[in-house]
């Protein structure tokens, strides 16, 4: 009896007892994001915009550390969001020494730990940054970012077998998109009967682009030319 | 009959004035496509300008490929082209009377409706070959010069990409449709050479006509939009661009997809309507005319 109330008891507080402080679980993830150098990762991009039909491309990714990362088309055309390309989460925990970190508790439908990153530089362009970690296997669900020009987007981040170095099989990467029209003069369109006036649901919406990795190369050294 | 399409074809041919069409042509799509090969850049980004410089720069050469400049040099050129097909079906009856050969050739042993469907049937054929002359310079020669790549096509409210196997049947069925649209032309033009004996008159008019149509259909005024735009048949010749808009699924483009085929149906029977009516109207005419020179 005195066994059981022992487990009962400390399977009730090992969370707690084991909980890692913000700065802690920031630093393991970071840790883990640290083991890759450079990788290349071959992927299908998927640009989900209200105003674009495309297909779905196949893309490469380059990164190197610190904060090199680009992406090329292996075949055909993407439309990648501008800034897109840079995000990356080792580049973004890197500074993570210059952020408050505010524990802002746990998502109540997932049970993700939530941070909240405030930059201490003032002209920085990252206004807000909200962490969505999964605390047990120490990765970035997902992040959110709220920049002084750019608006507020989103990065959801699905793991797989390259989860032991925090690098994601799936990335939903969400933003605001801009009104878009050309001159009819220019385009000299077609009348076929589609939109002629530019709805509400094509203003001001969601977009999204996903990229869905079929391999990664890591750490076999990558010439900073590539990235030119 | 046979032999009289081979007559109207070897006068056709024979006059220098027919190559002066093929020569402009090339030398119209030789200037674009240098145009594109050293200016393209410009062109790239007044064609995306309506992304709001809110994505990735594409390289020029990846998006200004032989497929999207084949696009832009019929955007150009299918305005242009009905003035060149004017040139040679507005003179097909009129000429003849302007010569003085008509009434010897409705002299021979042919019916009135024979001679009419053979000259008209030339006319025609000068409006394939000149199509066809299109198609290997902007599409071959584009894509021999440019290589090829996935198709953008840039519209006023949309972007369709297409990738590079999706793309050449849907020239083939525009090249098509733009063949049923310039033949109108060439039966506008015939049928106004039948009403003339001057071939300046019908090349003139037929020219204004589509000078003014075009301009109408181009114009963004609601009350045209509604009232007239519908049943102008330069507001139809635009549908061989229909094969380039596509459906989509989230965003990703339908392999092999037309937006809306039923409206370009409607346009090619407008335009075959339209080709019917003025032909109908230069055989009930010329069978009455009073030929006289």
């Amino acid at each position: 009896m005195k066994k059981l109330f022992l487990i009962i008891i400390s399977w009730l507080f090992t969370p707690q007892i084991f909980a890692q402080t913000p700065e802690e679980l920031i630093n393991t993830i970071k840790g883990k994001l640290e083991k890759v150098n450079d990788y290349t990762a071959k992927g299908k991009l998927k640009t989900n915009v209200v105003f674009i039909k495309a297909p779905i491309a196949s893309v490469k990714v380059y990164y190197k550390k610190p904060d090199k990362m680009k992406i090329v088309n292996e075949k055909g055309i993407s439309f990648i969001p501008k800034g897109s390309v840079n995000i990356n989460l080792a580049k973004f925990l890197s500074a993570a020494g210059n952020y408050e970190i505010v524990d802002a508790g746990k998502e109540a439908s997932t049970g993700l730990r939530i941070l909240k990153l405030l930059p201490s530089d003032e002209n920085s362009d990252i206004v807000l940054s909200t962490l969505y970690i999964d605390e047990k296997a120490e990765l970035i669900k997902k992040a959110k970012n709220t920049t002084r020009d750019n608006g507020t987007y989103e990065l959801e981040m699905s793991y797989g077998k390259y989860a032991s170095f925090g690098l994601p099989d799936k990335v939903i990467f969400s933003f605001n998109t801009k009104e878009y029209k050309l001159p009819k003069g220019v385009t000299f369109d077609y009348d076929d009967g589609g939109e002629k006036k530019q709805s509400e649901n094509m203003k001001n919406k969601k977009g999204k682009v996903e990229i869905t990795y079929a391999e990664y190369i890591i750490n076999k050294g990558l010439d900073d030319a590539i990235f030119r | 009959m046979m032999p009289l399409l081979k007559i109207e074809l070897f006068k056709i041919f024979k006059r220098p004035r027919t190559y002066i069409a093929f020569s402009v042509i090339a030398l119209i799509i030789i200037l674009i496509q240098i145009a594109l090969k050293f200016g393209g850049e410009e062109y790239k980004e007044l064609m995306l300008s309506g992304t709001g410089n809110s994505f990735e720069e594409i390289p020029t050469k990846i998006i200004l490929n032989g497929y999207l400049i084949c696009f832009i040099i019929l955007n150009v050129l299918l305005i242009h082209v009905p003035i060149l097909v004017a040139l040679i079906a507005g003179d097909a009856v009129a000429g003849e009377a302007n010569m003085g050969t008509l009434r010897l050739i409705a002299s021979k042993p042919v019916s009135r409706i024979q001679l009419l469907f053979v000259k008209f049937t030339a006319s025609v054929v000068y409006t394939l070959i000149l199509l066809i002359w299109v198609a290997v310079l902007a599409l071959f020669g584009s894509m021999a010069l440019f290589g090829v790549d996935w198709l953008t096509v840039t519209r006023e409210l949309q972007l369709n990409v297409m990738e590079s196997d999706d793309v050449l049947w849907r020239y083939a069925l525009a090249f098509c449709f733009a063949a049923i649209g310039l033949i109108c032309v060439a039966a506008l033009a015939f049928m106004l050479s039948v009403f003339s004996d001057n071939s300046i008159g019908p090349i003139v008019i037929t020219v204004c006509v589509i000078i003014v149509f075009t301009i109408l259909t181009q114009l963004q005024i609601p009350f045209y939009d509604e009232t007239i735009k519908p049943y102008l048949f330069t507001t139809h010749m635009l549908g061989w661009k229909g094969f380039f808009y596509v459906k989509g699924v989230d965003g990703v483009t339908e392999k092999g997809s037309i937006a809306n085929l039923s409206s370009i149906i409607k346009s090619a029977a407008v335009l075959i309507g339209y080709t019917a009516g003025f032909l109908g109207i230069a055989f009930w005419y010329f069978k009455r005319k009073n030929i006289l020179s």
